[in-house]
Parts: structure tokens; sequence; C-alpha cells
């Protein structure tokens, strides 16, 4: 090696890597929040790079919508396993069995923004000090706006006006008793980062990414997948479609792409033609022009 | 796309909606195609709703709520693009000097400053006041872009006084490398594509610029600095005696073999091996994050720093720094702090203010001391244990601290070691 410097993906993992020890260093008791995404896939992969020979000091903390893809709940599984880390599940079901939170109503109901209430309960329960989150400052205006190290009050709300500057690398994570950090170690990650770092590290991620025949509806300019909850409208009919998925949300919502990507490499070079944004079929994100930051300062991802 | 030799470049942009900040920057992402399809039709309804003809490219930096309501950017946002050269973070920061703590921020990590100008007005309070802020943080790059070139006919006579200008009043602050662009934001000239009007201009667009800066020799790599985070031990048969010291390398290079010094200890072992995540490396540099195994088996721990026995940095508990307040209570008189430097803990006290900075004039003052947010001053701050320190001017990891107020946990005081 005779010019000592990185390449912007080394540099992004070595700025990662940082912030996850750091996280290990201030808090008592962190978790990773895990979805099953291709995002809390690549965090957890950092987290087993930064603490390399030792195994991931952080649990895995996943708030099920109930409305998961099966699939994306088989690799969580897996991979804890693998990993031998332990997993918590934060389940939106037994939050709204025991009357914690409602199911909404009408024909574009969600689960998504129930998930607050399940996410921070579960935070109380298991005395969380940190929740390391896969959030990434290009998808999402509100999101540009977070910190590595973003305070939560004890009600689990986010000020966005009233944050901690971060200057240099000297993150603060100081709080009280019964507040909350959400650390963020891909913030300065984008879409196509991502890809480019699962494909040169040839990280396994759920197959719903690569491109397969799919049985979907066309619902809200976007293709649904079939699923058990899926309803069908008088005018809608169930097509087969070589689909894939951008994101994996909660399944009655997250839209896919027809795609012919079927392999990492692919994916890499339709992601760098793309013209539409990743969260552009996440119909949770489109009630209104604030949406995302609306819920991220109730306690959301 | 060659990813496997592109660099990361992170540039500040400080200004306000009057220079063509928001516009420059939507140029820079639209002209690169950074920007997605559904971005632009929401732009293009948002700026149709206004009553704006076309595309109002400073829409695109569009933020929270406030933000919006308030036609201002509060905060520092982040936002990205990539060229098939480099790719590119931008931090955006409002330009008031009500914000002056917001650019402290965002200037804090970047390797690049571009100051608006715009050339009806030539240089104003507020050029002064960025400059400053660059020149205060020890961006190495500051790039000058003379803006609104359309509205002054595109003339070169302009441009040239407009640097004489700059150049007369910047020459009291410390700048290594500074550039100069004629550009016109709202119609492209010289953003991403050369200009068609000046062809009196022989030197690269803006973007082109940002591409070729050399910032590989940004990062110090003479002094080495490895500040220890955090301690790995395996509770694993196969790694029973491992102790890995786990940090990001603050500058220098680090070889196996290397004889070091550990601080504030002063034991000395040699490097043992060398860990860059799950491999094995003979040798790893700035801004890497490694762990590292000793041949002898000594005490260390978070807040201590590996270096080299003939290269260490000052051991002090009292030192002089220049400092930005950033919080909204004031400092009070002989208040206690904690202070973060590097990976190290302490309590502090601000012992003596020495002056504050009128940032608009670079005049010193001292008959009022009193410490408000957004001031910049100088001050003598003494620590209950010595910090391993270096001047900021020298490195910026292990120069910079910052200050926090036990009471509210909040980070108050940014500070750079002189």
């Amino acid at each position: 090696m005779s010019q000592y410097y990185l390449n912007y993906l080394d540099e992004l993992e070595s700025e990662a890597i940082y912030i996850l020890r750091e996280v290990w260093a201030q808090f008592q008791n962190p978790v990773i929040l895990f979805s099953g995404g291709k995002d809390s896939i690549l965090v957890t992969h950092l987290a087993r790079k930064a603490f390399y020979p030792s195994k991931i000091p952080f649990s895995l903390m996943h708030v099920d919508t109930g409305h998961n893809f099966p699939e994306a709940l088989q690799f969580r599984d897996n991979l804890a396993v693998k990993l031998g880390v332990n997993l918590i599940v934060g389940s939106v079901q037994k939050s709204i069995d025991t009357g914690r939170v409602a199911e909404e109503k009408g024909k574009n109901a969600t689960r998504n923004a129930l998930q607050i209430t399940t996410l921070l309960d579960a935070i109380e329960e298991h005395k969380v000090d940190c929740a390391i989150g896969g959030g990434r400052r290009d998808e999402e205006k509100a999101r540009a706006k977070e910190r590595f190290f973003s305070h939560r009050d004890d009600f689990g709300q986010w000020d966005p006006k009233n944050q901690r500057p971060e200057l240099w690398n000297l993150l603060n994570g100081k709080h009280f008793e019964g507040e909350h950090f959400r650390a963020f170690p891909i913030s300065n990650w984008t879409e196509m980062d991502v890809w480019n770092y699962l494909t040169r590290e040839k990280i396994e991620i759920p197959s719903l990414y690569l491109a397969h025949e799919r049985e979907v509806v066309w619902r809200n300019d976007t293709w649904i997948p079939n699923s058990a909850f899926l309803k069908l409208e008088p005018n809608e009919e169930i097509v087969k479609k070589k689909i894939r998925f951008r994101t994996l949300g909660d399944i009655t919502i997250t839209g896919g792409i027809e795609s012919d990507a079927d392999t990492m490499e692919k994916i890499v070079e339709e992601v760098s033609t793309m013209r539409q944004t990743e969260r552009g079929n996440r119909s949770d994100d489109k009630r209104s022009e604030t949406a995302m930051e609306d819920r991220k300062k109730e306690g959301y991802f | 796309m060659q990813i496997d030799k592109n660099q990361l470049l992170r540039f500040t942009t400080a200004g306000s909606v009057d220079d063509g900040k928001s516009t420059l920057i939507g140029r820079l992402l639209y002209d690169s195609k950074s920007i997605f399809e559904d971005q632009l039709s929401a732009v293009e309804n948002t700026s149709k709703q206004k009553g704006i003809e076309g595309v109002d490219l400073a829409l695109f930096t569009d933020g929270l709520k406030d933000e919006r309501e308030q036609g201002i950017t509060i905060d520092v946002a982040y936002r990205y693009f990539t060229t098939p050269k480099r790719k590119f973070i931008i931090a955006d920061t409002p330009g008031h000097v009500q914000y002056t703590r917001n650019m402290v921020t965002g200037a804090s990590t970047a390797n690049a400053a571009i100051l608006l100008i715009d050339a009806r007005n030539g240089v104003i309070e507020q050029t002064k006041r960025h400059a400053y802020i660059a020149s205060l943080l020890q961006i190495p790059h500051v790039i000058v872009c003379i803006n609104k070139m359309d509205l002054v006919e595109y003339k070169e006579e302009v441009y040239n006084d407009i640097i004489i200008q700059f150049e007369e009043f910047s020459s009291k602050l410390y700048m290594k490398d500074v550039r100069y662009v004629p550009i016109s934001a709202l119609n492209g000239d010289n953003v991403v594509n050369r200009s068609e009007n000046m062809d009196w201009y022989q030197s690269s667009p803006l973007l082109n610029l940002l591409e070729t800066l050399h910032i590989s020799s940004d990062i110090n790599k003479i002094d080495a600095r490895f500040p220890v985070q955090t301690v790995l031990r395996p509770q694993r048969d196969e790694f029973r005696d491992y102790r890995g010291y786990a940090g990001r390398i603050a500058s220098g290079v680090y070889r196996v073999g290397d004889e070091v010094v550990v601080l504030p200890s002063g034991f000395t072992s040699k490097i043992q091996s060398i860990n860059a995540g799950d491999k094995q490396v003979e040798e790893a540099f700035a801004p890497m994050s490694i762990s590292m195994t000793l041949e002898d088996d000594i005490d260390i721990s978070r807040g201590d720093m590996i270096l080299r026995k003939n290269n260490q940095p000052d051991a002090s508990q009292e030192f002089d720094v220049m400092m930005c307040w950033l919080n909204d209570t004031p400092a009070q008189d002989r208040a206690k702090y904690t202070i973060m430097h590097t990976s190290n803990e302490q309590k502090a006290m601000i012992k003596e203010v020495i002056y504050k900075v009128d940032v608009n004039t670079y005049n010193r003052i001292t008959e009022d001391k009193n410490l408000n947010r957004n001031d910049i001053f100088r001050a003598k701050i003494r620590t209950t244990k010595p910090l391993m320190i270096d001047p900021y001017k020298s490195n910026r990891i292990t120069g910079s601290i910052i200050l926090i107020n036990d009471q509210t946990k909040e980070t108050v005081a940014a500070g750079m070691i002189i």
C-alpha cells in the first residue's frame, strides 16, 4: 500500500464501526433495531466487524407488525442463531390484543404508526438505553437532520429543533434515567453505497430483494404482494410479475417494482439508473409532506 | 464507476437564501443527476403552487416543517451526491449570525468550504464571518464562488475586483488553499458545466474542482495517534488471552512490530497484530477503525492513547482553546463541565475567558466576557487530570474538545486547542 487513503466505502465502514464502538462504550444496554431489511442487516454485519473476534455485544430487537414477509422472519431467526446473538421481539399484535393501541380503520389502514407504541414499550421493558437503527439521511428529509447519537426524552420523543450539536467525532450519549438514544451508524450511506457494500462484502440478504416471479396486485401506483392479509377490492386482480422489493416493510403496504435484477450485481446496476427514490413505494411516507417527521417526533425509527 | 478508488469529500456551504445557496445545491444535485423523479415532481408541484415558472431549484434542499414554513435552514442538513469520480457529503448550514454554532458544527468535519458571494454586492459582513469560521475550523480547502454573474453581465472586472477584496481581508486569516470560481447557480454557468458566457475564465467549473481537490494529504499521516475506544476480550476458548485495543486511528500510520508507548501509564510494548474488521493487516493508517494487540500484557483502557515513543502529544492540565458557545444557557462563572477529548473524559472548568471575537470584524473584545450562544472566544481551560493534546492546527481529532453540562447533559461548547 503506497498511498495512505481510504476509498469512500472503507471510510463509511470505518465511521460506522467507530460509532458502534462508541455506543458500546457509552451505554449500558444497547440493542440493534432489526427489521430483516438490508439496512439493519448491514448494521449487524458492521457490528460483527466492529467487535471481532468478540461476539456482537448487542441484542437484536425486532418490532413485529404481524404483517411480515414470512421470508424476512426466517432470515431474522437464522441470522440471530448464526451470530449467536439474543433476539428480542416486540409484537404489535400483542399491543393490539392488550388494548395498548387500536388498529387503524379504512382501506389504506396500516400498522405502521402502531409500531411506535410497541417499540417504546419494548425499549422500556428491556431497559434499553440506546437503540441502534439503520436509518440513513438520504432516505427522507426528516432523516436528513438526524444526528449519529439522537436524543429521545422519557416519552421517547424527538425534538428536531433542539438536537445536540455533533462536532468532529465527539459523540455525547449522556442522558437521564428513563431517556434513551437512537444511534445511526450508517447515516452517511446512500442506497447506492449500501448496495455496493453488500455486493463487495458478499453479505447475504433475503431473496425478496432479488427479482423473482411473484403474485402481486396493482394498488396505490405500486405492486403490492399477495399475502394472507391482502383483501382484494372489486376492481383488483392478482397477477404474476417479475418483481423485486427495494425496501421490506409492512407487507400490506410495501410495493415492489418490476425488475430483471436477480443478482446483486444487476441490482447495483439497476439502482444506479433508478429514477425513483427508495421509499417512493412506501405508502406510509406518502400520507403527507411531513409524514416521516411527524412519526419520528413521536418516537418512530 | 471505479468504486475501489473513489474518495469521499465532505464540504460545507454556508449562506442565506439571498446568496443563492439553496439554488447552488439544487443545481449541483440536478445537473449531476442526483435528483429522483418523485423528488422532481414534488418540487415541480410546489413550484407551481408558489407561482414559480419551471423548477425552483432551491426547493430541493427543503427540510423540516418549520424550515419550509419560514423558508430558512435552521439546522445542519446533510445531502449526498455521487459522480463517477467521487462521493460527496454536503453539510448545508444556515448563514446568519444567530446560526454561527450550526456553521461551526458543519465545518468541523469538512474537507472543503464553499463561500458564496453575490457578484452585485461583493464582500459583505457575512462573507467575512463565513471565511472566519472556515479558517477557525481549519477547513483545508476554501472555494469562493462569485455567484449571480449573470446579473453583472458576466464581467471579468467584477470577478477580479471581488478577488482583490477577498484577498485583502482574508490575509488576516489562516487559509491554506483558496480558489475562486465565477458562477451563475440559477443558469448553471460554471457549476457542473463550463460557462459559455465567461470564456475569460480558464480554470475548472465548481464540480470539476470538487472532484479533483487533493484531499489525501489533509489527514496528518506523520504523528501516530491511536485513542483506545474500548477493549475487546472475547469469551471464547480460541481467544482466551486475547486483548484487542479497538479504536479509530486519529492520525499517522501503525505497523505490526512497531515499538509503542501507552499514555498516561508510560508502559512500552510492541504491536503484535492489527485487525481491520475480521482481517489481519500489516499496517493501518488514519482514519481506519482497527483493533490491535500488543506483545506485553499491560493494563490499557478507554481514554488511553497508544503512540510512538519519540512522537508524543503534550500531557497537559491547563491549555488555551478557541471555543464556540453552543448552548442557549449562557456560561456560568467558573462552572465545572465534563470535557470530552478523543475517547477520554474528565472534569474541567473554564478558568479564564481571555477575549471574545467579533466574527464580522475580527476585533477582539476584552471588556465583555459573558458567554452567550454563538460566541467565539479564547479561554484557558483546566482539567482534573492531564489530557494528551495536540494543537488543532496539526491534528483535528486530538486537538478538539467539547464541554458537557452535567446538569442538563447537553453539549454546551466546542473547542480547538491552540
